[in-house]
């Protein structure tokens, strides 16, 4: 019997439980799957909570559910990899081999890289919205809030979700606006980068519909810590931002057992094959979603495009067929812009987000780089059709590849 | 793309003035480029510098060069004062840093 082994039920180990097992003969090929969580969680649900418009059970469900039968699923800490002898150890002793590994064990803030992050005002006045606790505990603090400066801060790149830290400011303008003290609320977005975002043309959009909002940008803000007794955030550079309650994007990194095996860069993030997803070093050893140091958003949506060029690959492999599959690095992201509008950007590792309509050239329904009622309708249909049928891997009506009809240049 | 003639050599430049081809850069070309930006260049700033062409291809961020043991962030700060990775990537030669999201 041979042997495929994922690392992580999250978004993209799961979808690549369901297509493996679908395309593997079972008298032939074992699949396993670890997680230490029991719980999935629709990450990108997270953001609505603070402002009330979901709840915790809104964003998860058993992990259980979404894996075949036909898998193994085992739920415990994994102490290491030993890509030497094709070997994983979990946390307890027990041992696993394999023939082929994906790591796809994501990325999670650690808090802990920013000196006075985690202290005395944490989840008191200081906020990340990355976790369920985050979330919810930001929730209530909004509750009594009578106003003040509201921080939005990043503290380092890369982070997963990249489009979340300007959907939450645009998110409480609306909030503040509606229980009426929007008056007394400061909104800045405080970022490690020179605009509102990376590329020039969204940086343009975004840029322009902050400034309408009236939400300050104070860009090459590059964190070094936090003040809790001023209550001040301080950049390498001795820039000072005061704060009445800070939400910050803490350090991102990858999972703490990719150091221990001594297989991640200085984030803990695999160097891996930014067309192939084959880890730079191990041939049996592919890497899925936010856990790799791909040039591209650490998102659900890449790693859910990236899982069609990997399970390729993988078939390839198998075969002992060169890897033909090439990732471009496509990722797609619904922005909500607040009071029932969105945006939505769609690119690769070559081509920046343009405006256009998507999926469909000249009849949308969603208009890219635009702002309207209809991409915030995407966005809240997409958590039915992420729990219904990208988990399960079945077809969705969008292209893996990035497509350049419908975007203007 | 333009042409820029940096310490007697006819360089092509991008519209920030990052050149072309880093194999052409040297250090008084480096030299010339930090006087533009106001920086007077020491020993320190060129380990710096060689340690960024060392490292170029692999990606480089901040936080990367505050642990090469030469100096760390705040360190890098003080030597190129404002966006250090972008200005010590100018003087390097090497092409503007890119964030990907």
């Amino acid at each position: 019997m041979k042997k495929i082994l994922i690392l992580g039920a999250g978004t993209g180990g799961t979808i690549m439980a369901n297509k493996l097992r679908k395309a593997l003969d079972r008298e032939e090929w074992d699949i396993t799957i670890v997680d230490k969580q029991q719980t999935h969680y629709y990450q990108p649900g997270f953001l609505f909570i603070p402002f009330g418009i979901y709840n915790k059970q809104d964003v998860i469900k058993p992990k259980a559910n979404f894996i075949p039968s036909g898998v193994n699923i085992i739920f415990n800490d994994v102490d290491k990899i030993v890509p030497e002898e094709n070997k994983v150890l979990l946390t307890g002793g027990k041992v696993l081999a394999y023939d082929y590994l994906i790591v796809a064990t994501g990325t999670r803030p650690f808090p802990d890289e920013t000196p006075g992050l985690k202290d005395e005002l944490w989840y008191k006045e200081i906020f990340d919205f990355y976790t369920i606790e985050g979330a919810v505990a930001l929730k209530e603090f909004f509750e009594t809030w009578q106003g003040g400066r509201l921080v939005m801060n990043i503290a380092e790149m890369p982070y997963k979700c990249p489009v979340a830290p300007l959907e939450f400011v645009f998110l409480a303008d609306e909030y503040f606006t509606k229980i009426g003290i929007r008056d007394k609320v400061d909104i800045s977005y405080v970022t490690p980068l020179p605009g509102a975002f990376t590329k020039p043309r969204a940086t343009k959009m975004l840029g322009a519909l902050l400034e309408e909002k009236n939400i300050e940008v104070i860009p090459d803000f590059y964190l070094e810590s936090v003040d809790n007794k001023e209550k001040k955030i301080k950049s390498y550079d001795g820039k000072e931002i005061p704060f009445d309650v800070l939400t910050i994007v803490p350090v991102n990194k990858g999972d703490e057992m990719i150091e221990r095996s001594g297989m991640g860069d200085d984030l803990n993030f695999i160097p891996t094959d930014k067309y192939t997803l084959q880890s730079e070093k191990h041939e049996n050893i592919f890497v899925l979603g936010d856990a790799s140091n791909i040039p591209t958003s650490k998102a659900g949506s890449v790693a859910h495009f990236a899982s069609d060029v990997l399970f390729d690959n993988i078939m390839c492999a198998i075969k002992g067929r060169r890897l033909r599959a090439k990732f471009d690095g496509h990722a797609n992201c619904y922005i909500e812009t607040g009071f029932g509008k969105g945006s939505l950007i769609d690119f690769n590792y070559e081509t920046e987000p343009l405006p256009g309509t998507y999926p469909l050239p000249g009849i949308g329904p969603f208009g890219l780089l635009q702002n309207t009622k209809m991409n915030h309708y995407g966005k809240v249909v997409f958590r039915w059709m992420y729990w219904h049928m990208l988990l399960k891997g079945k077809e969705l009506p969008i292209e893996s590849e990035m497509t350049m009809a419908g975007k203007k240049k | 793309m333009a042409q820029k003639t940096i310490a007697g050599v006819n360089l092509e430049v991008t519209e920030d003035g990052y050149l072309e081809d880093s194999t052409q850069w040297n250090e008084e070309i480096a030299k010339e480029i930090a006087k533009e930006e106001g920086i007077e260049l020491t020993d320190k700033h060129f380990e710096v510098i060689n340690f960024i062409r060392e490292n170029a291809d692999a990606g480089l961020t901040i936080r990367k060069v505050g642990k090469s043991g030469i100096v760390d962030i705040k360190g890098f700060y003080e030597l190129f004062p404002g966006g250090p990775l972008k200005i010590a990537s100018k003087i390097a030669g090497i092409k503007k840093p890119t964030s990907c999201v």
